[in-house]
């Protein structure tokens, strides 16, 4: 079985209002190195499959035709073995 | 079972002791624990019960009084109202989003298992200061808390109240009410009927959240109670947005026999409560309820509070058309047993029985305690309040100003512009007035809601103040243009084993019940949260009244802004040096002190007769209840809406400056009106009694108030709402 | 004109769409449950506001994948007219029928507020009958609403006339404050290039009497009307 785990950010040209609000209040709370905070959504995908390549394909399609939308967002996925 | 087995669960050695007497034996774990959840003070109400029965709950619009998920009343026209207002206290403390939202959703649920539509939420919070970051954390988590779920379901949150005072900094209050439409025919109630029908469960899967929630709800919040956090649970308002269309779908087909929502103390009190109200038994079988996680133990089953879950009793011949109408809207549904005639509920799993207790012992046996009482020593210093030694105001302007930025009075936008108010549709006064008006629609007929309590007055006074809390909603109902038909409650207290706090409580009840008796109305359902005290020291007694009002015609509803320049202010009531427990002597004098205003209750409906015939006949272009901040706040809250400020003058005769222009002396309104109606108006007030004084003009851009001939108050109205309005987001930043 | 409602199991708006298009304006109209897989006889589709199905992953993403959206989309790209409310509107722009993303407000708050619309392009069938220069005074109930198109996306729809409306302040002028979740170019409204599918954030069935603060809403409806009867000629 393998697990797929997926990672959705904002694009960079989108304005992540999420991610201020946290920067601004990491900087409230002393940490004054915050470079730059980003939030998004992580998930997490339990597949019957043994085979990676399939599974990768069909990580990419799931994620194209329902998990993220391409106009704002950007995803990266890893799987995992159990 | 040793004696640390039921005392962990918070059951006394004597309640142990009747358990064993009433099953003849000792009870096993699974029934213990059925039994310390039902006969928690949250479900059995074993320390208020005898104090409640005092409460007026009868009257000729009453179709369902308190015992049941929630009050009904007839409004005429084949249809009724049917609401009810419930604490979330501890959870919303714990986790503030969740906690809130579910305690919208759990409201929401107890009105549509009546059988109605749910039309409007409102809410009524209390927080410590804003000066904490704590506070701050809880007041946003439980505002989007109540946001997230309400908005999502499309139940609007029209209106409600918030107030921050230091007595709740480890204590916030988080009360829900929700209010429901239905046909008088179309009432459901909660009972298992039939021997042979069968028990449904609906809606969520049953998981570990929310075990022993009821015993949590029943103790004191301290330190180790962050320990506790998991028991909370997580609301989700797309199931139950299934599962209210699903149910009324139902109902309204008259397909079910009973029906009870899952809330506090899960299956074991929906199960013995429905069998308990219908004189019948029930068994169950564990192996069939659909679980979450697995290897659930019978116990967890039991009193899991998982959210958005209903309890059904159907006749065998609807169980397919029951199960069908579920799948259709996406949820669940499953057949877990049947209805006995034995009185027993009698619980399986793995094909053995593992509790068999009389469902009538767990749902209405519990032990009714009259706890001690006593004058608390307190009130004893409290009361004293020095006038002489006082100074009376040098500066208004600036004591006006500090008073609309006190997060109090000030504006409470930031709260409700976050709630989809509109919903539905039927909004016709908006949050922020003296009370919401929502049309009824197909008919000329709107309903009036208030949520109210000043609890500094009811802890400087619970017998006054719990009159007054009953009387500013009725007067808030009153000044919107609604006849005032019933309350329901929500009675926040320290722990009742305490002998001062179940004083408190005792008088505030006498007190609210002369209130409800004189304006006849009957309160008709509610709830009590004890125990809410951090590391032994209880919040003030806040005992908050949810009021419903009728306007026979929508057209005719009122509300409190200025509507015109050049109309006559007239000042209904008389003012007296009442100083004692107002926002005034908090806020600039750092005291909470002396006697709250007294209160009249004739003088009072008389003044309510008076403002509703003024709105229902024309009269009256706004009317105001005079509250926190007295005459010159109330003034200045006229002005804001429409930007029309006022020129004003009184006269002391005799009172002192801050008793004149900040004083909270009761059953006053302000009205405005237009000058050739003044002398109807006073004609009016005359005949019903009601000292009535003209005291000035709309107008300008200027809140201008004269007293005695100097100029007092001289403060633009752009000014004054600019500190209104910037206060609470100003406190957030 | 006959109207349809789509449901979704999660909408709320849909009772009121359907209320306003009765009682309101007195047209002829039905629900259409989200399983169906016809929407013929219709003249004009709502997609009304809510939280079609939960929205847990992103607002409107799971609802374009239900039966009836096909239909929808068919009758869209027939050039049947549709208007999508709030999440209607979200639901628009995942099925692809409009340009664009709609995500979460940049304030991070739900807002219900009134506010004041701007008619960018007199020329549509959502707008035809409205006063030039007449601002809409309508409200919002969204917590996701505001609306996203990069650059080169913005200056098509700018140049193809799609922007419908854009939120303005009670004078007119088109501010920041105005903007009431950080919507690109103040965009409260958009359409598609055909100009038969309009997308809101605003709820004109909401600004349908007095009695509730508004009735400029059903200006839009009017274009509606005095399109559909224009075109029959």
């Amino acid at each position: 079985m393998l697990i797929a785990q997926i990672k959705v950010l904002l694009k960079e040209s989108v304005l992540d209002p999420q991610g201020q609000a946290v920067e601004k209040a990491l900087g409230t709370l002393g940490y004054n190195n915050i470079e730059k905070v980003r939030v998004g959504k992580y998930l997490e995908i339990m597949l019957a499959e043994n085979n990676r390549e399939a599974a990768n394909k069909q990580v990419r399609e799931m994620c194209e035709r329902l998990l993220i939308n391409a106009v704002i967002e950007d995803y990266t996925f890893t799987l995992v073995e159990v | 079972m040793r004696p640390e087995d039921w005392r962990s669960l918070g059951l006394k050695d004597e309640e142990y002791q009747m358990i064993t007497e009433i099953l003849g034996r000792e009870p096993n774990y699974v029934e213990l624990s059925m039994y310390s959840v039902m006969w928690s003070e949250h479900c059995s109400y074993k320390n208020s019960k005898e104090v409640l029965r005092t409460f007026p709950t009868k009257g000729d619009r009453v179709l369902q009084g308190p015992g049941e998920n929630a009050g009904i009343i007839d409004i005429g026209d084949g249809l009724a109202v049917c609401f009810k207002i419930e604490s979330h206290n501890h959870p919303s403390a714990i986790e503030p989003y969740q906690g809130a939202a579910t305690g919208v959703g759990g409201i929401i649920r107890d009105i549509f298992t009546m059988g109605a539509r749910p039309i409007a939420s409102l809410n009524s919070l209390r927080l410590g200061t804003l000066d904490d970051p704590q506070v701050r954390y809880i007041f946003k988590g439980v505002v989007s808390g109540i946001a997230g779920y309400g908005n999502a379901i499309g139940v609007p949150t029209v209106g409600g109240e918030v107030y921050f005072d230091s007595s709740y900094q480890g204590n916030p209050l988080v009360n829900a009410m929700c209010v429901g439409l239905l046909e008088v025919e179309k009432i459901k109630l909660g009972r298992a009927t039939g021997k042979g029908n069968l028990v449904i469960l609906a809606g969520a899967r049953t998981g570990r959240d929310g075990i022993h929630g009821v015993t949590f709800a029943s103790e004191e919040l301290s330190e180790a109670a962050e320990e506790k956090s998991p028991e909370v649970q997580a609301g989700d308002p797309f199931t139950e947005k299934l599962l209210l269309e699903a149910c009324l779908e139902l109902i309204n087909n008259d397909d079910i026999v009973g029906i009870q929502d899952l809330g506090g103390a899960g299956l074991t009190c929906a199960t013995s409560e429905m069998a308990s109200r219908g004189g019948t038994g029930m068994e169950i079988e564990l192996d069939l309820v659909p679980c979450r996680e697995e290897g659930m133990a019978a116990y967890e089953i039991m009193i899991s509070e998982s959210q958005e879950r209903m309890l059904l009793v159907v006749t065998p011949e609807k169980e397919k058309k029951v199960h069908d109408t579920f799948k259709r809207w996406g949820l669940i549904s499953t057949t877990i047993g049947h209805v006995t005639d034995d009185g027993i509920l009698r619980i399986r799993q793995g094909g053995k029985v593992v509790a068999e207790v009389p469902a009538r012992s767990l749902a209405e046996d519990a032990p009714v305690y009259c706890p001690a009482y006593q004058e608390p020593t307190y009130l004893k210093t409290s009361a004293a309040l020095d006038l002489q030694t006082l100074p009376d105001v040098q500066d208004a302007n600036q004591v006006l100003l500090k008073l609309v930025s006190s997060p109090n009075i000030a504006s409470k936008e930031w709260i409700w512009q976050q709630y989809d108010y509109m919903a539905r549709t039927s909004t016709v006064v908006a949050p922020g007035a003296d009370a919401a008006v929502l049309r009824i629609r197909g008919t000329k007929k709107a309903i009036a809601l208030s949520t109210d309590c000043n609890s500094r007055y009811v802890f400087l006074d619970p017998y006054n103040g719990g009159k007054i809390a009953v009387a500013e909603a009725a007067r808030n109902v009153v000044c919107s243009g609604g006849e005032t038909l019933a309350i329901t409650n929500c009675l926040n207290f320290g722990s009742p084993e305490k002998p001062e706090i179940f004083w408190q409580f005792r008088e505030t009840v006498r007190g609210m019940s002369e209130a409800c008796s004189a304006f006849n109305t009957p309160v008709t359902g509610g709830n009590v949260s004890f125990y809410n005290e951090t590391d032994g020291e209880a919040i003030y007694p806040t005992p908050v009244v949810g009021m419903v009002g009728l306007l026979e015609d929508v057209e005719r509803h009122c509300t409190s802004a200025f509507k015109a320049a050049g109309d006559v202010v007239v000042l209904l009531g008389d003012t007296f040096d009442e100083l004692g427990g107002s926002e005034y002597l908090a806020l600039i004098h750092d005291k909470v002190q002396g006697q709250p205003p007294a209160i009249d209750l004739e003088k009072e409906k008389a003044l309510h007769k008076t403002v509703l015939a003024a709105i229902k006949q024309g009269l009256i272009n706004s009317a105001h209840d005079l509250s926190e901040g007295g005459l010159a706040v109330a003034l200045a809250e006229c002005c804001f809406t429409n930007e029309i400020g006022a020129e004003i003058f009184l006269s002391k005769q005799g009172l002192r400056l801050d008793s004149l222009l900040f004083g909270e002396t009761q059953s006053r309104v302000l009205v405005s009106v237009a000058a050739d109606k003044l002398n109807l108006l006073l004609e009016l007030a005359a005949q019903n009694l009601v000292p009535a004084y003209e005291i000035g003009q709309t107008g300008g851009a200027k809140l201008q108030i004269t007293v005695d001939g100097s100029l007092q108050i001289n403060l633009p109205v752009l000014e004054l709402k600019k500190a209104w309005r910037e206060a609470i987001p100003c406190a957030l930043k | 004109m006959k109207f349809g409602v789509v449901v979704f199991p999660g909408s709320n708006g849909d009772i009121d769409a359907y209320h306003f298009i009765k009682d309101v304006l007195a047209q002829p109209v039905d629900h259409i449950w989200h399983q169906e897989e016809s929407v013929a006889g219709y003249d004009c589709l709502i997609l009304p506001g809510g939280s079609s199905y939960g929205d847990y992953l992103r607002c409107g993403a799971i609802a374009r994948f239900s039966p009836v959206m096909k239909a929808v989309k068919d009758f869209a790209l027939r050039g049947g007219l549709v208007v999508g409310i709030g999440n209607g509107f979200q639901i628009l722009v995942e099925a692809g029928l409009l340009p664009g993303a709609l995500y979460r407000n940049a304030n991070l708050q739900f807002r219900c507020r009134f506010t004041y619309l701007k008619v960018e392009n007199y020329h549509t069938p959502f707008t035809v009958a409205i006063e030039h220069g007449r601002l809409l005074k309508i409200p919002i109930a969204h917590g996701e609403g505001n609306y996203y198109v990069d650059e080169d996306t913005l200056q098509r729809l700018k140049a193809k006339g799609q922007i419908i409306f854009r939120y303005a302040d009670e004078q007119g002028e088109i501010t920041a404050a105005a903007n009431p979740d950080g919507s690109v170019f103040n965009i409260a409204g958009v359409c598609n290039e055909n100009k038969n599918v309009l997308g809101m954030m605003p709820h004109p069935e909401r600004a349908g009497e007095i009695i509730l603060g508004s009735d400029d809403g059903k200006m839009i409806f009017d274009s509606l009307f005095k399109h559909w009867e224009g075109s029959r000629l």
